[in-house]
């Protein structure tokens, strides 16, 4: 590079310049390949609504489909488990559900359309396990003193009651999340889509 | 030795002779030869703990050897089948069925896994044990700290394949946990997923990052560890440099060639090895569910839980210290701090080096504070380990929280009591009977 000592400023520019521009192709080149572990067109359009007949969902049970590959629950609360709900307002650690985890029209004392019908997404928001019915007051093994009933996560011990919301100091940062969802018919539902025939 | 300069091997004039010289004109053989085996000089009091590198390095080659030939029947596909049965899950199941020899390698593979585990956890101990980190090895013991990042991640991977529940709900907790870094969490946890939920697209790329990805950075890392550790020599029991004390031919006084003095000795640890390990692998291959567990013998379901799961055990001392933080700070939820104390507790070796200030490298010549908090950290990493196994429970997630805090402070503290032990003199020369 250097004659005599002497540096050839002209040339080491040339140098850098080039270094710089190879380098800006280089960070450019990772481009395609960072995007291609993005969820691909097909895993995007696979978000499709679910239809769901609750016509046979007896008082007290619950069912659960799959939405975007995630389990959603329906559950037919009895009168007994909707009792429960007003008495847990000092136990839960967001009883007005005002973190947004659900559409505008499931932000009531129930978290659902119809009083009964809860439809819920059965992912804990703490790491993503599905929680386990235990639905039984007081009598579920393993489950605290004065359990009213409702749902425990197996992973990391957050416990849910009827309506999905998380109970305080509990691992879960946030209520289950309500999936948008409207009746089409009064035992038809449509879950992923807020509008009819949208 | 290694990187010195090797004379070129000059025929004797037979046939073998001049291959080998018309090969060392145009390939460094004979100086690589001697560099890292027949001439590389090592210290003449190696002990049992100085079998577990070479140990790795054998388990290293038996993952790769059948992970080979496993691929040539896996299939990573989260599909179902005609029997309603997930391809990957099928696939596997195939594997231990009806392919000749099949179940063996498939044990060999999952028994080597958690083999793998053991023999570099043995091999990390034996350096806090001698200090094997100290200068000049520093780069050594960094390019070591990798090798057990990369060999998490492999390990993390590979547990996804075979599509069971385990595999399912544990990388779905253990992505999730990213979800946990602010800003840019739940970008990066549907980057690493490729989807929404963990699915097919997370099972080909957890797939290419196993068996493609992840081994060429591990043997790069290898072959880094090993080349810095001959540029330094290796340290010994007593932590006395052998190179401070050479002989009028520049060899160490107290240094043996590696072959064939301890490429015989490590034969016999690799038979003791592989006895031990076929008694596994033939005879408890799910190792008490704990090297394979139980939960991952039914296919994953998206929709279901099991009711309890939990990492493998070699995760589990981490996992106890993510489970141990349950309190918010700065504004960051549990989940976050959480995340950020398991990475610590792993990250946190590589910084040994610069936070052990003790005067002398082997737990010889230390005093009573490093023997007794060393006997406590190993302790306190089986505790964790443990409870790490186990459901969440408020007498676990105190003990946990208890030993998280003492793991750390052993740590952090190192500067100081590292310092104020009671060191008894060094000799100058290995100490050998």
């Amino acid at each position: 590079m250097s004659n005599q000592g002497k540096m050839d400023c002209g040339r080491r520019r040339l140098v850098v310049a080039t270094a710089a521009v190879g380098g800006v192709g280089a960070v450019a080149a990772l481009v395609p390949f960072v995007s291609s572990l993005l969820p691909s067109e097909r895993a995007k359009a696979a978000g499709a609504p679910v239809e769901v007949d609750i016509s046979k969902l007896e008082s007290g049970q619950m069912m659960t489909v799959e939405w975007r590959g995630k389990p959603v629950w329906i559950i037919n609360r009895t009168k007994e488990m909707m009792d429960t709900l007003p008495k847990l307002a000092d136990l839960v650690a967001d009883p007005k559900s005002d973190k947004d985890q659900q559409p505008a029209y499931a932000k009531n004392d129930t978290r659902s359309v119809k009083p009964e019908i809860m439809v819920v997404v059965g992912i804990c928001t703490h790491l993503g396990c599905s929680p386990s019915q235990k639905f039984k007051a007081g009598t579920e093994e393993g489950m605290p003193d004065g359990w009213l009933g409702g749902f425990l996560c197996p992973c990391h011990g957050s416990t849910f009651d009827f309506a999905g919301r998380v109970y305080k100091s509990k691992p879960a940062p946030t209520n289950l999340e309500v999936p948008p969802h409207v009746y089409l018919a009064d035992t038809r539902i449509l879950i992923g889509e807020d509008k009819k025939g949208a | 030795m290694a990187g010195g300069t090797f004379e070129k091997y000059k025929s004797d004039g037979s046939l073998a002779g001049n291959a080998l010289e018309w090969v060392d004109a145009r390939f460094p053989a004979t100086s690589l030869w001697k560099g890292h085996l027949s001439e590389y000089y090592c210290p003449k009091n190696f002990n049992f703990w100085y079998f577990f590198g070479s140990l790795a390095l054998l388990v290293l080659v038996i993952q790769i050897v059948t992970g080979i030939f496993l691929v040539m029947h896996y299939k990573p596909d989260a599909a179902l089948n005609a029997n309603g049965v997930p391809i990957a899950f099928a696939s596997v199941e195939y594997i231990m069925r009806d392919v000749p020899g099949g179940w063996l390698i498939r044990y060999m593979h999952s028994t080597g896994a958690s083999a793998f585990f053991i023999v570099v956890y043995l091999h990390m101990f034996r350096g806090l044990l001698y200090g094997s980190y100290r200068k000049p090895r520093e780069l050594t013991w960094l390019f070591g700290v990798g090798i057990f990042l990369v060999l998490m991640g492999e390990a993390f991977f590979g547990y996804l394949l075979p599509w069971g529940q385990m595999s399912y709900w544990g990388a779905q907790v253990i992505v999730n946990l990213f979800s946990a870094i602010p800003v840019i969490g739940s970008d990066l946890s549907l980057i690493i997923r490729g989807d929404f939920v963990v699915g097919d697209a997370t099972l080909n790329r957890f797939f290419s990052f196993h068996v493609i990805a992840f081994p060429l950075v591990l043997i790069g890392l290898v072959a880094a560890h090993v080349l810095a550790l001959h540029e330094t020599g290796s340290n010994n029991p007593d932590g006395v440099e052998i190179k401070a004390n050479k002989d009028e031919n520049g060899i160490p006084r107290d240094g043996i060639p590696f072959h064939p003095y301890y490429t015989v000795k490590d034969i016999v640890g690799v038979v003791v090895f592989l006895m031990v390990f076929s008694a596994v692998m033939f005879w408890a291959p799910e190792g008490g569910g704990y090297f394979l567990e139980t939960p991952n013998f039914y296919p994953a379901d998206p929709l279901k839980t099991p009711p309890h799961i939990a990492p493998v055990w070699y995760f589990t001392p981490f996992y106890s210290i993510l489970r141990a933080v349950t309190y918010p700070l700065f504004g960051l939820d549990a989940k976050f701090w959480g995340v950020v104390a398991m990475g610590a507790s792993v990250v946190i070796f590589a910084f040994l080096p610069w936070l052990d200030r003790s005067p002398v490298k082997s737990i010889r010549y230390r005093g009573p504070i490093y023997k007794s908090l060393l006997t406590i950290f190993v302790i306190v990493f089986f505790v964790l380990g443990y409870l790490g196994t186990l459901s969440p429970s408020p007498m676990g997630e105190l003990v946990s929280q208890i030993c998280s805090v003492f793991y750390f402070g052993f740590f952090l503290g190192m500067p100081w009591w590292s310092r104020m032990d009671k060191f008894s003199p060094v000799p100058d020369r290995v100490t050998f009977k």
